[in-house]
């Protein structure tokens, strides 16, 4: 009981009151008090702001129609690029696998041949898969590619209807890269 | 044309289809005054309100309809069942009835409305007050302790502005001398060169600022929706009933809107005229005048606590009616000798 007791004075005091017991209630503030006429006054002012809202233009984008301007920064789906001569970026080095912080890269690389040269370097990807129902696109994979064969593209309704659909194979991860994203990565090569 | 109104058998069948079309158009009327107080209130909110069923959203109505008519007619346990059901019922009823008596206008000397009666006015009251018990009835049938509260909220509101709204329009009956809609709306003036109707507003200008408020407080319209209140009371009355019921409170709900507006422009805006406008037209564009004011009051006005929805009824609203009535006599009998 002594404990509970304790328990009970430990805890924070009550915040100083506003009014004190004894204070009794403040004097009405000195000045003009409002009349009938300032209320209407009010209630007008109040009417004349809706309807100047009424008439303004709306601030609505209507989505499927229009969408709001993102930045050139965005991180939505992925990419994998290719060199100007057709060869794969990537090589098989697993490095983006590595950084992803939820596991959703899978690379198995295979050793490149004479006869079949995929990517410049020693190996390349053989199979290369995302699962996008895991990724929270952070863009760690991007960051880590020494070869910027990963990069994140503006796209983001990747709404679909299955499970197995949000499985992205090396061949949808291949397909060509939207210009704009073309262009920025051309402008940042050249600043490096 | 006017001789078929004279033959027994012909005047049922003129009043049973204009029944049959007057069911219709409000009906529509009132479906596009939802869709009109979404698109309006919207624009209020800088944003465009239904706009993806048919062309400028104008099918939403149809598609909230069907929708509605499919959900489960669900009667919670423990509620008085027949009372449930017959709230909505009356609700519908009297909002509807009341557009038996309200002229629609005089065209061609072709009458458009259905019941010509000499006490318009009283009876449109009557059935507006007949709501207050679909709403008590609903309220404390649902078992539920928001809907009782609702309910009772609804009635205490609909008592208190019942009184101003009927003193506000006493200098009206006084001035023209008959509760006859028609006549108010033909009330003829001669003054110096000008003969002919007039908006009666210019003689009734407190009248009709007691009746505004007072009608937007009698259709529990915002801001004095504290029947419903859905921050403190979840839906008030409406909160067990879903489905076609809902519908039913609903639809009286706008019905008694649109017959607010085209009372307030009967007995203050003069009706059907409204210079070389067509008759009909000009007083749907008067309602449609209202019902927009209505939409702006409530886009723009919070909610009123409940001691001052009391305190503006009964020591503003009733005060400032009876002193009108008093005012208006005394200049009547002394300006009549």
């Amino acid at each position: 009981m002594a404990d509970d007791e304790k328990t009970t004075d430990a805890r924070p005091e009550h915040p100083t009151p506003l009014r004190g017991p004894d204070e009794g209630i403040p004097a009405h503030p000195k000045g003009k008090v409002p009349g009938v006429g300032a209320d209407i006054a009010a209630l007008a002012t109040g009417l004349k702001t809706t309807l100047g809202e009424f008439f303004s233009p709306q601030v609505t984008l209507e989505y499927p129609e229009d969408k709001s301007p993102r930045s050139e920064r965005y991180r939505g789906r992925h990419y994998l690029r290719r060199y100007e001569n057709g060869l794969e970026r990537c090589i098989g080095c697993e490095l983006c696998a590595a950084a992803c912080p939820v596991g959703c890269i899978l690379v198995i690389a295979a050793e490149n041949t004479e006869e079949n040269r995929v990517s410049p370097g020693e190996r390349y990807a053989k199979t290369y898969e995302i699962n996008m129902l895991r990724c929270i696109f952070c863009g760690y994979c991007e960051d880590a590619c020494p070869v910027q064969a990963i990069v994140l593209g503006p796209e983001y309704e990747l709404s679909d209807t299955s499970r197995e659909k949000f499985i992205y194979t090396k061949e949808k991860l291949l397909e060509p890269l939207p210009p704009d994203v073309q262009a920025r990565l051309q402008s940042k090569a050249k600043e490096t | 044309m006017s001789g078929i109104y004279n033959d027994p058998i012909g005047h049922w069948v003129v009043v049973v289809v204009a029944i049959a079309i007057l069911l219709f158009v409000v009906l529509t009327a009132t479906a596009y005054t939802v869709w009109f107080e979404r698109v309006a209130l919207g624009h209020i909110q800088r944003r465009p309100g239904p706009n993806r069923v048919g062309p400028w959203g104008l099918m939403q109505l149809a598609a909230d309809g069907v929708k509605l008519a499919f959900k489960e007619s669900f009667v919670p346990a423990k509620t008085e069942r027949t009372l449930f059901v017959v709230a909505p019922c009356i609700a519908v009823a009297a909002a509807f009835l009341a557009w038996a008596v309200i002229p629609i206008g005089l065209w061609y000397n072709v009458q458009y409305w259905i019941a010509d009666i000499n006490v318009g006015v009283l009876l449109v009251f009557a059935l507006s007050s007949l709501n207050v018990y679909a709403i008590v009835i609903g309220g404390w049938a649902s078992n539920n302790k928001y809907s009782l509260l609702g309910g009772l909220r609804s009635a205490a509101q609909l008592i208190s502005y019942e009184m101003a709204l009927g003193l506000a329009l006493v200098p009206t009956f006084m001035i023209v001398g008959s509760l006859r809609l028609r006549d108010i709306v033909e009330y003829t003036v001669t003054w110096g060169p000008y003969h002919g109707p007039i908006p009666l507003i210019l003689l009734t200008p407190i009248g009709f600022v007691i009746y505004l408020i007072a009608a937007v407080a009698e259709t529990n319209r915002a801001p004095f929706d504290l029947p419903e209140a859905e921050q403190e009371l979840i839906g008030g009355f409406l909160t067990e009933y879903s489905g076609l019921k809902f519908v039913m409170y609903y639809l009286a709900e706008y019905v008694n809107m649109i017959t607010v507006s085209a009372l307030a422009a009967l007995l203050f805006f003069g009706g059907w005229y409204l210079w070389f406008v067509p008759p009909v037209l000009a007083f749907l564009l008067k309602i449609v005048l209202f019902l927009f004011l209505y939409i702006w009051l409530r886009g723009t006005f919070p909610r009123l606590r409940y001691d001052m929805l009391m305190r503006l009824g009964w020591k503003v609203l009733l005060p400032l009616a009876i002193v009108n009535v008093i005012v208006t006599g005394t200049i009547l009998v002394a300006s009549q000798g």
